[in-house]
């Protein structure tokens, strides 16, 4: 199948420095694909390109397989881009949202219908003529992501959509958004620099760092099994599992994974709802399979199997599993007290809120009939 | 104290009586002026747009010459166009001197550097990633210019009111290449340093009455206009 988007061998340069080079990179219809990496990976450089914003210095973009070079501004009022900052124009919410419709030349009764339809979608329908300066900061980018959506855009690209946004707001538009992408089948390049969001929006990954690609696949795969050393610590998490939400108490939910209950806390989740588990090393604790169980607050205490381990400066890395792969950092001197060599049967704890539950994106509705 | 209230009374009945000749002074200043800021724009916001968005060598020294532009001598532009329009001079083909052509030139010359400067802080003043957006929505590039346009138009229609208070108040350059021709190129302006010379003191304070009422009403309109324009 022929990619909807694609680089092919692109080159940027800024000031005789090469800050972005990609080999090849496909995006296919229907798909979310997180771009994730560090600051100044040059993750907002791929987005320009991508989106016909910045025409690179050797290399091609091409859009259903055919290289846009030449009639960019028809290819770009195929896609639309949002950005971290709402970028509305001084007028109304409804303008703006048919704005963008109007340069494309969609009719104009139809502008109306869809910026209405749109801003209902995104929840802020009794917002619509409101101007920007009267509006919250999370309230603008819903405007703007109105906007970018009302264009039926063959390709989104989001551009760290949520990071100006504080903490509470981000996680409502981010769940909003995520469903609304998935609804619609909307062929979408995320980038960001927070792992959650990728995690919990997109069906595939790639990690850029230092202006190259250097992983790209599946959210679990990346995750699960880093490519590199560089990669791993970019992605920090070392545990993370998938699950599925079984039972759910005031503060504490049910996750099972790998055939093991786990106990998670916080998370307001539904039940039956699919899940990544996230654990981080640094917050299992391992203790000797023969030992009592000692008065602990940790909820989860699970038989485990050491695999590999490997020496990380002061710290040795230790691989276990428990029915599912653990990740756990301990000193040198536990390791020697504890003997954890590879074999060995251990318990391996954590606290219910050392768990952190991501929303598992859902499955994609079929793509969108009639382009 | 009896020349200025003469002056005065001399003032109200020119004006009152709606004397031939002030009205045609009147409406000839209205005319070049205006013609002088409609090219004053046309230069002055494209390049200004340009010198706002454009990174290249020497953008800064660019600005400079366009703020040194705005404190521009008078009568120095207006010696230099004189050259330029001179009948052996290098535009002198066209044979435009001492008419009111040459005058809303040179008043055009004086007033695009003011244009120029506030349309590239105008500009500048916007969020710098807004051409981005506005690109991405699908604009052309005629469209993204038109759209930041609007964006600063607050700044771009003060702009105007610079350019064209500017243009009307200008005397020296109106004389040097005007030359004051009675019935062809004698405006507000060069007609008040007449009258003032031959000390007929009240016609020119007649003038000068008009000349302020006339920029305070064309300034009134456009400041309408902006407020409108803010709201909208």
């Amino acid at each position: 199948m022929t990619p909807k988007l694609a680089l092919h061998d692109v080159i940027v340069r800024r000031g005789g420095q090469v800050t972005l080079d990609v080999p090849a990179l496909e995006i296919v219809s229907g798909e979310v694909l997180a771009v994730v990496g560090p600051n100044g990976a040059g993750k907002s450089t791929l987005v320009q390109v991508l989106g016909l914003l910045e025409r690179p210095a050797a290399g091609a973009v091409l859009l259903d397989g055919r290289p846009v070079t030449g009639h960019e501004l028809a290819a770009r009022r195929r896609m639309a881009t949002v950005f971290q900052e709402p970028l509305l124009l001084d007028r109304s919410v409804r303008d703006n949202v048919i704005l963008g419709m109007r340069l494309r030349g969609v009719r104009r009764s139809e502008r109306g219908q869809r910026a209405g339809r749109w801003l209902e979608a995104l929840g802020i329908g009794g917002l619509a003529r409101r101007r920007p300066h009267q509006l919250s900061g999370g309230e603008a980018q819903r405007a703007s992501l109105a906007r970018a959506l009302a264009l039926d855009p063959e390709v989104l690209l989001l551009d760290e959509p949520f990071s100006a946004l504080d903490a509470p707001t981000r996680a409502r538009l981010a769940a909003d958004l995520g469903h609304l992408l998935h609804q619609q089948g909307q062929t979408t390049v995320l980038v960001t620099h927070d792992r959650d969001e990728a995690l919990q929006l997109a069906t595939r990954v790639a990690v850029l760092i230092g202006g190259r690609l250097r992983q790209a696949g599946s959210v679990e795969a990346v995750f699960a099994r880093p490519a590199d050393p560089e990669v791993a610590a970019f992605l920090g998490v070392e545990t993370i599992v998938p699950g599925v939400v079984v039972a759910r108490g005031e503060s504490v939910a049910q996750v099972r994974a790998g055939g093991v209950l786990i106990e998670a806390a916080g998370a307001a989740l539904p039940l039956g709802d699919a899940v990544f588990l996230c654990i981080r090393p640094e917050d299992v604790v391992l203790a000797p399979a023969t030992a009592e169980p000692v008065a602990t607050s940790a909820r989860n205490r699970l038989p485990a199997v050491v695999g590999a381990v490997t020496p990380t400066g002061g710290q040795r890395r230790v691989e276990l599993d428990c029915g599912f792969p653990l990740v756990a950092v301990v000193t040198r001197r536990s390791a020697e007290e504890l003997a954890i060599v590879p074999g060995a049967a251990l318990v391996a704890s954590f606290k219910a809120s050392a768990v952190h539950l991501v929303p598992q994106p859902e499955p994609a509705a079929p793509p969108k009939g009639s382009r | 104290m009896d020349l200025l209230w003469d002056g005065l009374r001399e003032a109200v009945r020119l004006i009152v009586t709606g004397d031939r000749e002030v009205l045609e002074i009147t409406l000839r200043s209205l005319l070049v002026s205006a013609a002088a800021t409609a090219l004053s724009l046309t230069i002055g916001v494209p390049l200004g747009m340009l010198l706002a968005q454009r990174q290249f060598r020497g953008r800064s020294v660019a600005l400079a010459f366009v703020n040194t532009g705005m404190g521009m001598p008078p009568v120095v532009v207006g010696l230099l166009v004189a050259l330029m329009l001179w009948r052996s001079g290098p535009l002198g083909e066209l044979d435009i001197l001492y008419t009111k052509t040459a005058m809303a030139l040179a008043q055009a010359i004086l007033a695009a550097p003011v244009v120029t400067g506030l349309t590239a802080t105008a500009i500048q003043g916007l969020h710098p990633k807004l051409r981005l957006q506005i690109v991405a929505l699908g604009a052309s590039r005629l469209q993204t210019l038109a759209l930041l346009a609007r964006e600063a138009r607050l700044l771009l229609i003060a702009a105007v009111m610079v350019a064209f208070g500017a243009a009307i108040s200008e005397v020296g350059a109106s004389l040097q290449v005007g030359g004051n021709i009675k019935g062809e190129t004698r405006v507000l302006t060069t007609t008040v340093v007449l009258e003032t010379g031959r000390g007929n003191f009240d016609v020119a304070l007649a003038l000068g009455i008009i000349l302020l009422a006339l920029v305070f009403a064309v300034t009134l309109l456009l400041t309408l206009l902006q407020q409108r324009a803010r709201r909208a």
